[in-house]
């Protein structure tokens, strides 16, 4: 007993010994950037804090408030989100309206620091009478954000200029070509094919930057049981409009789903992420890997089969 | 807005509109004389009863086997028919009358059927799996319910003498033994088996009001027991036909719509119908005086 206590302390105490020791090789280190603060960024929403990450690489540690497969809108502010913005170096935010709590957060949490808007310099669209803040849905725009993460990033940790610079780059060229392969992919469809059915409204920018036409159906909510006027209005629309396929988002009645996409002739596609990403190691983790989700189930509903119009 | 787009052209337009009519109107036409005997029988709360005693077996086969009409439909069945069967037990082992020890097999389910539901997380979603919607009945289910009502009614056709005579003189097939068991439990199967596909089509827990208000109101138009499923049927037929209208022009969730509509027949038949309602006996009332 007495032997493990004599130990334990003479290991504290070496350790002591050799902190003392080190303290001026710690200091002399700070000065190469490789040892630099990490930067503690707090990102609004989850496709803003992957972008983050990509950008700052190991200069940044980055927190989300509103996680994946959250819904940004609905979001309420908790004690610990608080005081995670109270400690941050930087807070980036989407802007355009898009979180409409965060003036508030900030006052409350007293944070005094630089708020990063990342859709800084993006012509915005317009969407009910107000800006649509679903920027990031087209690729320019976020090869956009991103610079402007460069930008601030930079700003804020000058001293690890070098890394990000690298990070960014890599991290731009690979949005450039995705932007490509996306314009190319749906280029290649038929206009007349370029046209499907969603239930909801965050695609306006992908839908003016690659020429898809998303319909809405007015109503069509997810929270309550239809009725008979609604379900004729999506099929009315549907048949009018001769999309191609019909794409959901969490809509739990799969009956419902069939039926609409039967009476209207049209194939039933995949899902498709707006507002979040999905969580760790599923299809739409990152910023990228949802955007070329997106893509990818947006042409495959859209590439003509041949087996489609044997109703 | 011409009569034609107001009555008809919904179902000429859409085929969804046409597919709900045809389940609502099989199910209107054997729910009918099966919430006639109910009444008659004096049973018609232990409809509400089964239409609860369906939910564990449902979502317990929702569990097991995913969404799947077969599965589901047979879970309920099951689970209903072993709570109308306790029951009964109960009354005949012991003194407890059958009201009441329905009372306590149906909450039992309930509870269970609730937990399971809560087990997988969202309510919200298992509800709207459980439940069907009328307006998105597929073939798997339009077959479900035509087949049940097919049965239903052939069956009752077989076995409605004793089971009118039940109704009016319980003594006689007691006095039988073991055939008025047998009768009284086919009802049972029966009205299980019609709220099965009820809960399929209308989609909700409601699907016992397409059963029990067309049979309360018919009474105040008819006397007959053939009459009376007659009438029942009708109003819960035309019930179907015009809440799914409703629920087309005015923008109102199908299954309550069709619901409610029953409810408005009763309290229409219950305030003006031609027997025993509160106008007919104010009539005789005075027709009385001035004799």
């Amino acid at each position: 007993m007495s032997m493990r206590f004599d130990a334990s302390r003479r290991a504290s105490l070496q350790m002591l010994l050799a902190m003392g020791a080190l303290r001026p090789a710690l200091a002399a280190a700070s000065a190469e950037p490789a040892a630099a603060p990490v930067l503690k960024v707090v990102a609004t929403f989850s496709i803003l804090a992957d972008m983050v990450r990509e950008v700052g690489g190991p200069a940044v540690e980055v927190s989300a408030l509103v996680g994946p497969n959250a819904d940004a809108h609905v979001y309420e502010p908790t004690p610990a989100d608080v005081r995670r913005v109270a400690r941050a170096d930087l807070v980036v935010a989407n802007g355009l309206r898009f979180e409409g709590w965060i003036d508030r957060l900030i006052a409350s949490s007293g944070y005094r620091g630089k708020v990063v808007v990342a859709s800084a310099g993006i012509v915005p669209l317009q969407l009910g009478g107000g800006a649509d803040p679903h920027a990031w849905q087209s690729m320019v725009n976020g090869q956009r954000y991103a610079q402007t993460l460069r930008g601030a990033l930079l700003a804020a940790a000058p001293q690890r200029s070098a890394e990000i610079n690298a990070q960014a780059a890599g991290y731009l060229a690979r949005m450039a070509a995705l932007e490509q392969d996306t314009r190319s992919r749906i280029a290649a469809l038929p206009e007349s094919r370029r046209r499907v059915i969603t239930s909801h409204d965050a695609f306006g920018y992908f839908a003016a930057a690659y020429g898809v036409r998303f319909i809405a159906p007015r109503g069509w909510t997810t929270g309550s049981e239809p009725s008979a006027e609604t379900v004729a209005r999506i099929v009315r629309q549907a048949r009018e409009t001769q999309a191609s396929a019909l794409l959901v988002e969490n809509i739990s009645d799969p009956r419902l789903i069939e039926r609409i996409a039967r009476e209207a002739h049209l194939k039933v596609g995949g899902q498709l992420y707006s507002d979040a990403l999905s969580a760790p190691g599923t299809a739409a983790d990152t910023y990228i890997h949802l955007f070329e989700h997106n893509v990818r189930t947006l042409v495959e509903a859209m590439t003509p089969a041949g087996n489609e119009h044997t109703h | 807005m011409t009569l034609h787009e107001l009555l008809i052209q919904p179902f000429v337009e859409f085929g969804f509109m046409r597919r709900a009519l045809v389940a609502c109107v099989a199910l209107g036409l054997s729910c009918g004389p099966i919430g006639t005997l109910l009444v008659l029988r004096r049973m018609s709360l232990v409809g509400d009863a089964i239409a609860h005693a369906l939910l564990p077996g449902a979502a317990l086969a929702f569990v097991m086997f995913g969404y799947s009409l077969w599965a589901m439909s047979v879970g309920g069945f099951v689970a209903a028919v072993a709570v109308a069967g306790l029951a009964g037990l109960v009354a005949r082992l012991t003194p407890q009358r059958e009201d009441a020890s329905f009372a306590a097999f149906y909450l039992i389910a309930l509870a269970g059927g609730v937990m399971i539901i809560s087990m997988r997380g969202s309510s919200v979603d298992l509800m709207r799996v459980l439940f069907g919607t009328v307006l998105a009945v597929d073939d798997a289910s339009l077959l479900l319910i035509a087949g049940i009502a097919s049965v239903s009614l052939l069956v009752l056709a077989v076995v409605y003498r004793p089971l009118v005579v039940e109704c009016f003189d319980p003594g006689f097939l007691r006095h039988l033994g073991h055939a008025g068991a047998w009768v009284h439990g086919l009802f049972l199967m029966l009205l299980v088996l019609n709220l099965v596909g009820g809960f399929q089509a209308l989609g909700t827990l409601m699907a016992v009001g397409l059963m029990m208000l067309p049979a309360t109101a018919a009474r105040f138009w008819a006397a007959e027991v053939w009459s009376l499923a007659a009438v029942a049927a009708l109003i819960a037929v035309l019930s179907g036909w015009g809440g799914l209208l409703l629920s087309y022009h005015a923008n109102l969730p199908s299954g309550p719509a069709i619901v409610m509509l029953a409810g408005s027949f009763y309290v229409l038949s219950l305030l003006l119908g031609s027997r025993d309602s509160l106008l007919a006996r104010q009539r005789s009332q005075r027709t009385h005086r001035k004799a």
